[in-house]
C-alpha cells in the first residue's frame, strides 16, 4: 500500500467533473455533457478498485489521510476506510455511472448538463461521506449532499418537483441542523477533556458523562431516522421518488439514505455505545412501526413510484432494526442488506422509469398487460422485484434472514413483527406485477417498445449481481464481518452463548471486554 | 486632582481615525470649492484613497505591534495574551481586536464606496437623489433630475459615519463611546433620506431612523450617567474595578446595564428594539442599505464586546441571562417576521435581526480564560469572525438587488423575482451562493461561523439559546430555500425583472463578497488564526 491519497483522488475526480461538465456548452440533448460526465464516473471507478485490491480485511481504517483543517475547531480533514465505508464506496461508484446511462435521454427536457453535474457533485460529496474519519468533516459533506439533491429533485421530473424538493431539503436541512447541536457538543465535551478534536479515534477515547451521552445520541438519531427515513420522519420520501425522476430517486434512495443507517452504525454506535444501548427499546419499536407501516402504505399506493420509495422505508426499518439488535447476525445483516437493498431498489427504480417513459402514466391503475408488449421489461421487472421480496437465490435474501434470526434473538415479538414483512412485500411486489404487467394488452400501449441495448445494458449489472450476491455472499460478508465485530466490541455486546454462532474463532471473550468497558 | 497633565495623543496608533476624519473633512471643502462636474471624480477617488490609506495604516500598526520590539516597547500585556496600548489618555484602547474591526470596518466602507459611486445602473448617475432638498414631485425635483444633477455629499458622509465606527469598538471610556454612537448615527439618518427613487418612502425611513435613533440615544445617555453615579468614573476600568469591590449601589448598576444595552441593542437591531430595522432598510437607497447593514452590525458589536467584556465582565452572571433572554427573542422574531415578507430588501432586513440573534448567542458564550482549554475557541474569536462572514455576505446580498430593476428602478418585490435563474443565470446564482450562507449550509462562511458562535454559548452552558437557535436556523432555512425556489422552479407570470449589467465598481463588491464567502467556508483556519492571534482586550 502505497502513500499516494487513493481517497482524495476518489473525491477529486467527480468533483472535477462536476465542475469540467457545468462548464461544457448547454443544449437541449447535448451530447457533450453526457459523454464526459459518464466519463468522469467511470473514471471514479478506478481509485475505488484500487483501494478495494489493497484493502486488507480486518485491518481497520485504512488509506488514512490525516491533515489539519481548522485548528481553531479542532477539524481535520481525514479520510479513512474500513469495511463498511469501503462497500459503500463501491455501491456509490458502480451506482452512478449506471443512473447516468439509463437517465441518458430523459433528463433532456430539463437542462441536461446539469443534471449530470449535479449528479457527479452528488457523488463526490457522498464518497466524502463514506470516507470521513472526522465528525466535523463528516458534518460538512454530510449537509453539502443536499445541495445537488436540491437541485436534482427541483430541476428534473414531474410538475410539482419544486414543491417536493423544498420538502425535501427542509427535513433534511432541520435534521443536519439538530445533529449540528450534537456535533458542538463533542467538541465541547472533547475541549473539556483536553485539547479538541473532532477524529473519530480521539473522541473514541473520551469518556462522556451519562446524560450528555444520550442527549448527543437523540441529535444524531433524528439526523439520521429523517435521512434513512424512518417513521414518523419518513413523509418526505414518498413525494420526493414520486416527483423526481427515476434516476434521481435511485441517488437518493439508495446512495443518499444509506448515509443514514451508515451514521448510525458509525457514529450513534461508534461514538456513543451507551446512550446506543439506552435507546435500543425506543429505536426497535420505531424500525418495527416503519417495516409494517411502510409495507401496508406502499400495498394501498397507486403510484409505482411512490410505492417503490415507500417500500424503502420497510426495508430501511429492517436494516435499522439489524443495526439496534446488537449482534453479530443482525450487524452484518444489516451492512449486508444496504449494499443489496442498493442494488435491488435501483433496479426496480429504474426499470419502474422505463415504464413510465413508455406508458406515460406512474398510475398503476392505468397500466395493464404490458408483458405482452413489453417481455422484457416485464421480466427484469418481475427479477427485481422478487429480489425486493426476498425471494431465496437473490441476494437480499440473505441479509433479510440474516435481520431476522437477529431479530428473533433479541425478543420473538420482535422477530414475529419483522417476519411481516416478508409476506407483506410479496403482496405489494406480486400485485403490482400482476396490475401492471399481466391481463390483456390495453389498447393504447399496442405501440410500446421493449427496453433497448442502453436500458438493458444498463439494468444488466444489476441483476448480474443480485443473482451472483444471492447464491455467493461471502466476498461482502468477509468484508462486514470484522467491521461489525470491531463496532459490538467497542459497544462492549457480545453474542448470547445459545446463539449459533457462525463466525468462530474471532469471538471476543465477554469477560475481557466487560473490563475494558467500565 | 493634582496638577495638569499635558495629553498625550499617540499619532501612529491613531492614524487610522485621523486618515479618515482628515479626508472627510478635506471632501466638505470639495464639496465647496471644486466645480459640479469634477466632484464626483474628485470624491469617490479621495474617499477610496483615504479608506485604503487608512486600511494600510491598520496593518502597518498591527505589525508594529507583533513586532519582536513590542514588548520593550510596552505593547504586551498581561500574560502575553493581550497587546495594544491606552491612546489619548485612555480614552481609546487600540488593541488586538480594535485592529481586527478596524480593518474589517474599512474593507467593508471600502465595498460600500464601490458601491456609492456606481453609475451604470441607473442610466449614467448614481442611487442618490439629485437635489436632496426639493421636495418629492416639485418642480426643482425635475430639474434637478433633467439637468442630472448629483449630490456628491454621500461621499463626506460616509466617511464621517465610518470614523464613527472605527471610534465605537475602540471607545475605553463612556463619553468616548457615546460621542462614538452619534458621530456614526447621524450621517447614517441622513444618507436614509437621499435615495433618488421613492424619496417619500426613503424620507419616511430616515424619519423614523432618526427618531427612534435619537430616543435611544437617550437611554444611552440615561444609563451613562446611572453608571458614572455607581462606579465614580467613565473609565472602563475603573467601572471594573468599582464593581469588583462591590462599592457603590447595585440597584444603579443593573439599571445603568439595561439602559447602556437598550441603546447598543437599537443599534443592532435585536428585539424588542428591532421595529425600525425593516422600514429603513427598504426604504435607504441600497448602497447605504448594504454599508450600513454591514458596518454598524461590526462597529456596535464591537463597542458592545468591549464593554460587556472589559468594564461589566466581573459581573458576568447579572447580564448574561438577559442577553439570553435577547438572543431567543431576536432569533424568534427575526425569523418568524421574515417568513412573511414579500420584499426582498425586507426580508433581508427582518434576515438580518435573526443574524443579529445569532452574534449574540456568541457574545453571551463569555467565559473567563480559566475555564476554557487551551486552543478552545473563545467567545471574542467567534463573535469577530461570524461578523466577518456576515458583513461581508450582507454587503454582497444587497449589491445583488441592486441590480434586478426594471424602468421603475429596483425591484425588490418578491413576486418579480420569479424566473430570474433563467433570465440571469449567473447574478441568481451568487445570491442564492449568498442566502445559502445566510441559512448556514456546509461549504459557505455562514456554517462555520455560526458553528464558532453556538460551540462558545454551548460551552458556557448557554444550551437552551442553543436549542432555540438551531430551531430557529430550521425555520430561517425555509425562508432563504423560498426565495431559491422561486428564482429557479416558478415560471413568472409577468414579465420578469431583469437585471441591469453593472460597472465594475459594483461587480467587484459583489464578487468579493462572494469569493470570502465561499473561501471562509472552506479554509477558515487562516482568519480564525488572524482572530485568534488578536487577544483578548487588554484593560
Amino acid at each position: 500500500m502505497s502513500d499516494f491519497p487513493w481517497l482524495t483522488l476518489l473525491i477529486l475526480i467527480p468533483l472535477v467533473g462536476a465542475v469540467v461538465t457545468a462548464f461544457l456548452p448547454s443544449g437541449p440533448g447535448e451530447p457533450l455533457a453526457k459523454q464526459v460526465g459518464l466519463a468522469f464516473s467511470l473514471a471514479t471507478v478506478v481509485p475505488a478498485v484500487v483501494v478495494a485490491a489493497g484493502y486488507w480485511v480486518g485491518g481497520g481504517f485504512q488509506f488514512t489521510e490525516v491533515h489539519d483543517w481548522i485548528p481553531a475547531f479542532g477539524a481535520h480533514y481525514a479520510l479513512g476506510v474500513d469495511g463498511l465505508g469501503l462497500l459503500m464506496v463501491l455501491l456509490t461508484v458502480v451506482l452512478v455511472p449506471i443512473v447516468m446511462i439509463a437517465s441518458w435521454t430523459e433528463v433532456d427536457k430539463g437542462v441536461t448538463k446539469s443534471f449530470f453535474a449535479w449528479t457527479l457533485a452528488l457523488e463526490a460529496m457522498a464518497l466524502a461521506v463514506f470516507t470521513a474519519t472526522d465528525v466535523f468533516l463528516f458534518y460538512v459533506v454530510f449537509e453539502a449532499t443536499l445541495i445537488p439533491a436540491y437541485f436534482l429533485i427541483g430541476g428534473f421530473g414531474r410538475p410539482g418537483r419544486g414543491r417536493a424538493a423544498t420538502k425535501f431539503l427542509i427535513y433534511q436541512l432541520a435534521g443536519g441542523l439538530i445533529m449540528l447541536a450534537s456535533v458542538i457538543g463533542l467538541y465541547v465535551v472533547s475541549a473539556d477533556a483536553g485539547t479538541p478534536s473532532y477524529l473519530i479515534s480521539d473522541l473514541q477515547a473520551l469518556d462522556i458523562d451519562q446524560n450528555t451521552e444520550r442527549w448527543l445520541f437523540v441529535g444524531f438519531f433524528i439526523a439520521f431516522a429523517i435521512k434513512a427515513p424512518m417513521f414518523p420522519v419518513h413523509t418526505w420520501l414518498a413525494d420526493t421518488t414520486e416527483k423526481a425522476t427515476p434516476g434521481t430517486s435511485v441517488l437518493l434512495v439508495s446512495v443518499l439514505d444509506k448515509i443514514g443507517t451508515f451514521g448510525m452504525l458509525r457514529y450513534c454506535l461508534g461514538l456513543l455505545p451507551e446512550a446506543s444501548q439506552w435507546a435500543t427499546p425506543v429505536v426497535v419499536v420505531l424500525a418495527l412501526i416503519s417495516i409494517v407501516y411502510g409495507a401496508l402504505v406502499a400495498i394501498g399506493q397507486d403510484n409505482i413510484l411512490r410505492l417503490i420509495g415507500l417500500t424503502s422505508l420497510s426495508h430501511f426499518g429492517l436494516i435499522v432494526l439489524g443495526i439496534f439488535v446488537f449482534s453479530s447476525q443482525g450487524g452484518s445483516g444489516a451492512i449486508l442488506y444496504m449494499v443489496n437493498h442498493g442494488i435491488a431498489t435501483t433496479a426496480l427504480f429504474l426499470i419502474a422509469g422505463f415504464l413510465v417513459q413508455r406508458s406515460n402514466t406512474p398510475l398503476i391503475s392505468q397500466m395493464g398487460g404490458l408483458e405482452r408488449a413489453a417481455p422484457v421489461l416485464a421480466g427484469t421487472f418481475l427479477i427485481a422485484g422478487l429480489a425486493s421480496l426476498g425471494l431465496p437465490g437473490l441476494s437480499p435474501f440473505v441479509s433479510e434472514m440474516l435481520v431476522l434470526i437477529a431479530a428473533f434473538g433479541h425478543a420473538w415479538w420482535t422477530g414475529a413483527i419483522a417476519v411481516t414483512a416478508i409476506v407483506l412485500a410479496a403482496v405489494y411486489i406480486l400485485w403490482t406485477y400482476q396490475r401492471t404487467m399481466t391481463g390483456p394488452l390495453r389498447p393504447e400501449f399496442g405501440g410500446v417498445n421493449d427496453l433497448n441495448r442502453r436500458e438493458i445494458g444498463a439494468i444488466a449489472p444489476l441483476l448480474l449481481a443480485l443473482v451472483l450476491f444471492g447464491f455467493y455472499p461471502m466476498p461482502l460478508l468477509d468484508v462486514i464481518n470484522p467491521s461489525v465485530e470491531d463496532t459490538l466490541t467497542f459497544v462492549g455486546v457480545s453474542d448470547d452463548p445459545p446463539t449459533v454462532a457462525s463466525d468462530h474463532g474471532a469471538e471476543t471473550d465477554p469477560a475481557t471486554e466487560q473490563g475494558a468497558h467500565q | 486632582m493634582s496638577e495638569f497633565v499635558k495629553p498625550s495623543i499617540e499619532y501612529f496608533e491613531l492614524l487610522p481615525l485621523f486618515l479618515v476624519f482628515g479626508v472627510a473633512c478635506v471632501g466638505v471643502v470639495v464639496e465647496a470649492f471644486v466645480p459640479r462636474s469634477y466632484r464626483y471624480l474628485t470624491q469617490t477617488t479621495l474617499t477610496l484613497a483615504g479608506l485604503v490609506a487608512a486600511l494600510v495604516s491598520v496593518v502597518l500598526i498591527a505589525l508594529e505591534f507583533a513586532d519582536k520590539g513590542a514588548t520593550e516597547a510596552g505593547y504586551v500585556h498581561g500574560d502575553g495574551a493581550a497587546y495594544g496600548l491606552l491612546a489619548a489618555m485612555g480614552s481609546f484602547a487600540i488593541d488586538g481586536p480594535t485592529l481586527f474591526l478596524w480593518g474589517l470596518i474599512l474593507v467593508l466602507a471600502i465595498l460600500g464606496a464601490m458601491l456609492f459611486a456606481e453609475r451604470e445602473l441607473d442610466g449614467g448617475v448614481s442611487a442618490f437623489a439629485g437635489r436632496a432638498a426639493a421636495l418629492p414631485g416639485s418642480e426643482a425635483e425635475r430639474e434637478a433630475s433633467t439637468r442630472g444633477l448629483e449630490q456628491t455629499e454621500v461621499y463626506p458622509l460616509m466617511l464621517f459615519a465610518v470614523f464613527g465606527m472605527l471610534m465605537f469598538p475602540a471607545a475605553n471610556d463612556l463619553v468616548t463611546l457615546f460621542v462614538a454612537l452619534e458621530v456614526l448615527s447621524l450621517p447614517l439618518y441622513l444618507l436614509s433620506g437621499l435615495a433618488r427613487r421613492r424619496r417619500l418612502l426613503s424620507q419616511e425611513a430616515a424619519l423614523k431612523y432618526f427618531l427612534l435613533g435619537a430616543f435611544s440615544s437617550g437611554f444611552f445617555l440615561y444609563g451613562i450617567a446611572l453608571i458614572y453615579g455607581y462606579a465614580g468614573s467613565m473609565d472602563f476600568a475603573r467601572i471594573a474595578e468599582a464593581i469588583r469591590n462591590d462599592t457603590g449601589n447595585q440597584v444603579l448598576l443593573l439599571i445603568g446595564v439595561g439602559m447602556l444595552s437598550a441603546g447598543l441593542l437599537f443599534k443592532v437591531g435585536a428585539a424588542p428594539f428591532q421595529a425600525w430595522t425593516p422600514d429603513v432598510y427598504q426604504g435607504a437607497p441600497t448602497p447605504v442599505t448594504a454599508f450600513m447593514a454591514a458596518a454598524t452590525k461590526v462597529a456596535t458589536f464591537g463597542a458592545m464586546l468591549r464593554l460587556f467584556y472589559v468594564a461589566f465582565g466581573v459581573d458576568r452572571w447579572s447580564w448574561t441571562p438577559m442577553l439570553m433572554i435577547i438572543a431567543i427573542l431576536t432569533m424568534v422574531v427575526g425569523t418568524l417576521m421574515a417568513l412573511t415578507q414579500s420584499d426582498v430588501k425586507r426580508l433581508l432586513a427582518y434576515s438580518s435581526v435573526a443574524h443579529t440573534g445569532f452574534i449574540l448567542t456568541g457574545v453571551l458564550g463569555a467565559q473567563a480564560a480559566g475555564e476554557l482549554a487551551p486552543g478552545q475557541l473563545t467567545s471574542l474569536q467567534a463573535v469577530m469572525f461570524y461578523l466577518a462572514t456576515y458583513g461581508l455576505a450582507t454587503l454582497g446580498a444587497f449589491a445583488v438587488v441592486s441590480l434586478v430593476r426594471d424602468s421603475g428602478g429596483e425591484t425588490t418585490q418578491l413576486s418579480r423575482w420569479v424566473g430570474l435563474g433563467k433570465e440571469a443565470p449567473l447574478v441568481a446564482a451568487v445570491f442564492t451562493f449568498f442566502l445559502l450562507a445566510m441559512a448556514g449550509i456546509p461549504l459557505t462562511s455562514g456554517f462555520i461561523g455560526k458553528w464558532a458562535v453556538f460551540s462558545v454559548a454551548l460551552s458556557a452552558g448557554a444550551w437552551p439559546v442553543v436549542i432555540a437557535a438551531v430551531l430557529t436556523s430550521v425555520v430561517a432555512a425555509y425562508l432563504y430555500v423560498r426565495v431559491i425556489v422561486m428564482m429557479y422552479f416558478r415560471t413568472p407570470e409577468g414579465p420578469a425583472a431583469s437585471v441591469t449589467t453593472p460597472s465594475v465598481l459594483t461587480a467587484t463588491s459583489i464578487a468579493v463578497g462572494a469569493a470570502a464567502t465561499l473561501v471562509l467556508g472552506i479554509v477558515p483556519g487562516p482568519l480564525l488564526d488572524l482572530v485568534g492571534r488578536a487577544g483578548e482586550f487588554i484593560r
